[in-house]
């Protein structure tokens, strides 16, 4: 049985244990889930999916929240 | 002035003066330049999370989102797609579905690529997205804008950061009278006199960033920003007299020896 997956987080490849979930990721990391977006294989997720999505070999995760910013 | 209120799409905004959040030296001066301003709209942009220094504070620690409209922008967004996908992230991030749109056509001028603007709008708000878009000085494009649906409009005064000011006053005006919306003068401004000049044509509110973050005292140009833009606002509102090549005297010709 597979015991750890390889994963991209906001670009970085990561290898994390099998069958933790986007709130696991996101708990591990210290990222609280207030005011951030996230993006699994291009696709968005709703904050009460966090918990029931697992991650998957190969999943591309983008974490993102708001920063200081004007025009660009 | 209290009961000056400028609505955009149902809601109620005190302050005629919108600030980005970028550039500043850290976010202890972001927070004290935004107090000053006395705005209560703050644009912020949609990024990565640091993921390998968590140690990193957080914007919105600093500027409470119960005290201020943070409005979201798509800044960096080159393409129709970018655009679209961080109005979805931002409004994912939960804040409200308002967005500021920005669909850039080029590196160097940072102007609009207002086919694309118009392309991304009409998707947003059909996904409910309260769309003010930043466009060019151009009332046919403001119009198309506000056909399909924005609740107001945000034109250039100059290119992003450049601090030229007002580059065309008079297209800027004409487009303050082709659209019934708001109209928000977004970008250029360099100093509190350009900020009252905008508001003096009849714009509805003006946003601006690099002209407080930059300047030397960024906490003391936020305040001059606040007056500048009250001031335009009541002259305005007051009317100007017209404009003469000759002089008209102001104390009466009769009683003199």
């Amino acid at each position: 049985m597979q015991t750890s997956i390889r994963i991209q987080v906001n670009g970085e490849s990561r290898e994390w244990r099998s069958g933790a979930t986007v709130a696991d990721l996101l708990r591990d990391l210290e990222i609280t889930t207030e005011r951030v977006a996230v993006e699994v294989n291009l696709e968005i997720l709703d904050r009460a999916m966090f918990a029931q999505r697992p991650l998957k070999d190969g999943d591309r995760v983008e974490i993102l929240s708001f920063i200081g910013g004007g025009s660009f | 002035m209290a009961d000056d209120r400028l609505v955009i799409a149902g809601r109620e905004f005190k302050s005629r003066l919108w600030v980005g959040t970028g550039k500043y030296k850290d976010f202890a001066e972001t927070q004290k330049a935004i107090e000053m301003s006395g705005a209560d709209v703050v644009t912020v942009a949609v990024r990565r999370v640091n993921i390998t220094d968590r140690s990193k504070e957080n914007l919105l620690d600093y500027i409470d989102p119960k005290k201020y409209t943070i409005l979201p922008n798509t800044a960096g967004c080159y393409t129709v797609e970018d655009a679209v996908r961080y109005s979805r992230l931002a409004r994912a991030a939960g804040v409200s579905d308002l967005v500021k749109l920005e669909v850039l056509g080029d590196e160097r001028t940072l102007f609009p690529d207002t086919a694309g603007l118009i392309e991304a709008a009409k998707i947003l708000i059909k996904e409910g997205f309260i769309v003010l878009p930043y466009t060019n000085d151009d009332p046919i494009v403001a119009k198309k804008l506000v056909d399909i649906g924005c609740p107001a409009v945000m034109p250039l005064a100059a290119p992003i950061g450049s601090g030229l000011g007002i580059r065309n006053p008079y297209n800027l005006k004409i487009l303050m009278e082709s659209v019934k919306v708001p109209v928000i003068v977004d970008a250029g401004v360099g100093t509190a006199s350009d900020a009252a000049l905008a508001m003096e044509y009849g714009a509805d509110a003006v946003l601006m960033n690099t002209a407080i973050a930059g300047a030397q005292d960024p906490i003391a140009m936020a305040e001059a920003m606040k007056y500048a833009v009250w001031a335009g606002r009541l002259a305005y509102k007051a009317g100007r007299i017209p404009r003469k090549l000759y002089a008209t005297a102001s104390s009466p010709i009769e009683g003199m020896l």
